[in-house]
């Protein structure tokens, strides 16, 4: 099993790549009772990854049908009322039940306990609840989509979903409602998990970035998701009992109603980024074997987005008659919450400056993160002056906006932090060749799906329409490119689909520490045993702290209490 | 300040110890680092609570701003000395379950750690009958406020609610907020005292001692919280109108 | 653990605090200050007393680690933020607006 790559190192002990850990978190009890009533932070991630891959290809597939029909100005596939459905449906399944699970549920859960040295993650019966209440969410969400739909798009404004929707909005409603303690839980128990449970050694500056992004999202979760709670509750009553609560007709005010949903769902887009940049981080870090440049300033700037993010919500309400006063006020400050993002990217690529770079598959989603990123971010800062957004205000340049974030962002983090992590979370490697054949396909098919989109939106093509005029020409041309750009977009998700699945029966066994990385979680077994370490570790040297790759063993790592290459593992003499 | 009375000749009983090593879960390396976790969780919990509320703080602000007639109307109408009652039952609820964490902490006996419980869940259902009283009065006067249900019974009440600036839609606006806020105030209390009840079970099992109370503190931090909502809820909905009122 | 156990007293005294609080809510309540916000000032300054009173020494926040006084504020500045910059909205609504002439809008309830 000699490699020819020279990164892939010299001497190892005998035999550690004949075959998986004799006893891991995988394969330490069998049955489905073991993983339904598992309280192991590490099974109950697989279990979110499951679930969460289903509500990903079912909002996928919604998108499909999105992108069927615009291929013709002609609204001819469904009818008007029938593809608000799907975009509701797709906006709903995609933000509530992927983007904003994702990372954290999946990654954020297997890891945290690992990076800082912890055995489990503080209520390990409170995580499983978690995982048990997204069910709930998930299916009473997939119950009003079968029985008939919901079509108010996933924003639920009123009072068109509180008095004229004839659709299955309580119900979706409720979903909604109940996955939102599922996210509330998961940040109360990141946060005390990182507060209380860091291994002896493991001061905060010494905590990978990742984890400080994931503080900063956990603050978000507890913050800002049970007012979406509150709010999603109002409407249900007030379909109920028909106050006017949010009926202008009867003495309330919509807007009050767009207040209370944007206080939430604006910091939802940072949890929805900023456990992704937690990911760049590490992958850059990796990748490049170089300690992240300016490490105090990328963690404050993941706080500083989490509290800023909370003074931002206005700028989605713009022209919905809010006080010009205010709008002025939001338009600033967004303005402003763009500042810590960018602080991230120059550190980032400074990192890299004279880094020892390997375009392994999870550094090329991180290419593709930060220019992805930047464009998406950038064209949020258009959207964010009050002038420039009158007119592009739900257009397909919002839609662009803000698919270049979560597909360009969010989903290019995550998939590249699965890439990272697979060999920990399996025990296996992926197939190199075939994960960066699909990371370019993927690339080329967002771009192709989402970039016309600009171009579409500043033209003025609306977003949830579904169809468009007919004597606009370049509009049937942008939308096919567009389509047809989905369609390579999916058929390169589904690569990932396949050869990971193939992995973990036919992969490479994957050493303690592939790359090799620094953090601790590299320094336990892949898969690790179900305590997660051996010996509870006791940190002396700072993150990221690499050596020439010369230096490293496999087996071991970079870090200064690890045997250096020619060094005998248990005297440490050369 | 704790004074040497609270403590002094205090020992665990084994039973008690043998509770408190039990108590401590695979995955914390020690008590303290579990007692950490547990209370940073439970105010966590508790500031997510306050954000939960808080909407409702907001929706109520908002249209009291824009409808103040209205308000103080529907506000004039609800039972003072009622919401006066309950804020002192509930204040008197707060100082039983101090003193019940006091107990477990001082190392009483179970007697007395069941007292202060028993009385705080005695108290907490009090409320909750006044406020049972109250709604089924709601129901009486015909002031539920359901599409087409809102209609005073009472000429003086409908009165009340249609002159000097106030609007019957908007009244019923107010008292929607007030069921709103009372209601999800009162399923708190509720859960609250389903939560006791095992609470006081276990204290009579002779499972809190110097050695290990968290669950008790930590339920009192949650009882506590729920009688601070309504410290806030008392004045903004039951004394709007006084003033005015007063001034008739 | 080495927890500092609040007395009894403390607590009794906190007690009486709070029980005079209420009758002074709703005395002052009666009182027709001829104007709404002192009035609500006057109801809120109590209420937040109490609740303070409550926090501190009920919940045992006057004893407990920096990290609990930072937990409890934040909720409280958050709640803050979701308040005022709603507000801010509803309170410049009728505001001139910099841009275009001012439209006469018919009288809706007065407000302050």
């Amino acid at each position: 099993m000699s490699s020819s790559n020279p990164q892939k190192t010299m001497t190892a002990p005998p035999d550690w790549r004949s075959k998986l850990p004799h006893v891991n978190y995988l394969n330490a009890n069998y049955g489905i009772k073991s993983w339904l009533f598992t309280l192991d932070h590490k099974r109950i991630a697989l279990l979110y990854l499951l679930s969460i891959s289903f509500f990903f290809v079912l909002g996928g597939a919604y998108a499909v049908a999105i992108r069927m029909e615009l291929l013709t100005p002609a609204g001819d596939l469904v009818q008007s009322h029938t593809y608000n459905k799907l975009f509701t449906h797709h906006g709903i399944l995609m933000v509530f039940f992927f983007l904003i699970p994702s990372i954290p549920a999946v990654l954020g859960n297997f890891l945290i306990p690992l990076m800082i040295g912890a055995k489990d993650l503080a209520f390990p019966r409170l995580n499983l609840l978690s995982w048990y209440i997204y069910m709930a969410g998930g299916v009473l969400t997939l119950w009003a989509l079968m029985a008939g739909g919901v079509d108010t798009g996933w924003t639920f404004y009123t009072p068109y979903s509180t008095k004229f929707s004839n659709t299955y909005v309580m119900l979706a409603g409720l979903g909604v409602f109940v996955n939102g303690f599922s996210s509330i839980l998961t940040g109360l128990n990141f946060i005390v998990t990182i507060h209380t449970m860091r291994a002896p050694g493991m001061t905060w500056f010494r905590l990978p970035l990742f984890i400080w992004s994931h503080y900063a999202t956990s603050l978000i979760f507890v913050l800002g998701t049970p007012v979406i709670a509150i709010t999603v509750l109002l409407v249900a009553l007030e379909r109920l009992a028909h106050i006017g609560i949010f009926d202008p007709a009867l003495g309330g005010d919509p807007v009050l109603f767009q207040h209370l949903f944007w206080f939430y769902s604006h910091p939802a887009v940072y949890i929805m980024i900023l456990p992704s940049m937690g990911i760049i981080s590490e992958l850059i870090a990796t990748h490049s074997r170089k300690n992240i440049f300016g490490y105090s300033f990328v963690a404050f700037s993941s706080i500083a987005i989490a509290v800023f993010g909370f003074l931002v919500w206005g700028h989605h309400m713009f022209t919905s008659t809010q006080s010009i006063y205010a709008g002025l006020i939001f338009s600033i400050v967004s303005y402003a919450v763009a500042i810590p993002s960018a602080v991230k990217v120059f550190n980032w690529t400074a990192t890299m400056y004279k880094g020892s770079i390997s375009w392994d598959t999870p550094m090329l989603y991180a290419m593709f993160f930060i220019g992805l990123f930047v464009i998406g971010g950038m064209t949020g800062l258009f959207l964010a002056a009050l002038g420039l957004d009158v007119h592009v205000h739900d257009t397909y340049f919002v839609v662009a906006h803000f698919h270049y974030i979560m597909v360009g962002g969010a989903l290019m983090g995550y998939l590249g932090g699965l890439h990272n992590w697979w060999p920990k979370i399996t025990g296996r490697m992926y197939p190199e060749a075939w994960a960066r054949f699909s990371a370019l396909v993927i690339f080329v098919g967002f771009n192709l799906t989402f970039f016309p989109q600009f171009l579409l939106g500043y033209m003025g093509m609306p977003r949830r329409y579904h169809a468009y005029p007919l004597d606009a020409p370049l509009w049937q041309v942008l939308h096919v490119m567009s389509s047809a750009g989905a369609s390579i977009l999916g058929f390169g998700m589904v690569i990932p689909l396949v050869y990971f699945i193939w992995s973990m029966r036919y992969g490479k066994f994957a050493p303690a520490n592939p790359w090799p990385a620094t953090g601790l979680e590299w320094r336990t077994a892949s898969p690790p045993p179900t305590e997660n370490f051996e010996v509870t570790p006791v940190v002396t040297w700072e993150a990221y702290e690499f050596r020439p790759i010369e230096e490293v063993k496999t087996v071991g790592g970079d870090n200064p209490d690890q045997p250096r290459a020619g060094e005998n593992p248990l005297t440490g003499n050369r | 300040m704790a004074t040497h009375a609270d403590t002094a000749g205090v020992h665990t009983t084994p039973a008690q110890h043998e509770a408190a090593q039990s108590a401590l879960a695979h995955h914390f390396d020690n008590m303290e680092q579990q007692k950490a976790a547990t209370t940073l969780g439970m105010w966590l919990f508790l500031v997510q609570e306050v954000m939960f509320f808080g909407g409702l703080f907001l929706v109520y602000a908002i249209y009291r701003a824009l409808y103040p007639q209205s308000w103080a109307a529907g506000s004039s109408h609800l039972n003072w000395v009622l919401g006066g009652f309950n804020t002192v039952v509930l204040i008197c609820s707060s100082l039983t379950m101090a003193l019940a964490v006091w107990a477990a902490q001082a190392g009483r006996p179970r007697k007395t750690q069941v007292l202060f419980l028993v009385l705080t869940a005695v108290l907490g259902l009090t409320f909750l009958g006044v406020k049972a009283f109250e709604y089924a009065d709601k129901y009486q006067d015909g002031l539920i406020p359901f599409a087409g249900w809102f209609s005073p019974t009472d000429p003086e009440t409908r009165e009340l609610f249609t002159t000097h600036g106030a609007t019957l839609q908007n009244v019923q606006m107010f008292y929607w907020i007030y069921f709103a806020m009372t209601g999800l105030h009162a399923l708190h209390m509720i859960i609250g005292i389903a939560i006791i009840i095992p609470i006081i079970w276990a204290a009579w099992r002779e499972r809190y001692s110097p050695e290990y109370y968290a669950p008790v503190e930590l339920f009192g931090l949650y009882w506590h919280f729920v009688d601070i909502v309504w410290i806030f809820l008392f004045p903004l909905l039951y004394l709007l109108g006084a003033h005015l009122a007063a001034g008739h | 653990m080495s927890e500092h156990i609040v007395s009894r007293k403390v607590y009794f005294v906190i007690f009486a605090a709070l029980l005079v609080g209420t009758v002074l809510t709703v005395v002052a309540a009666n009182i027709d200050f001829k104007s709404e916000v002192i009035n609500t000032t006057i109801a809120l300054a109590i209420a937040v007393t109490k609740a303070t009173l409550v926090v501190l020494y009920f919940m045992h926040v006057r004893y407990s680690a920096r990290i609990i006084w930072v937990l409890v504020a934040s909720g409280i500045f958050w709640l803050a933020i979701m308040m005022v910059l709603t507000a801010s909205d509803y309170m410049s609504r009728k505001w001139a607006s910099p841009l275009v002439p001012t439209v006469q809008s018919a009288p809706a309830e007065t407000k302050h």
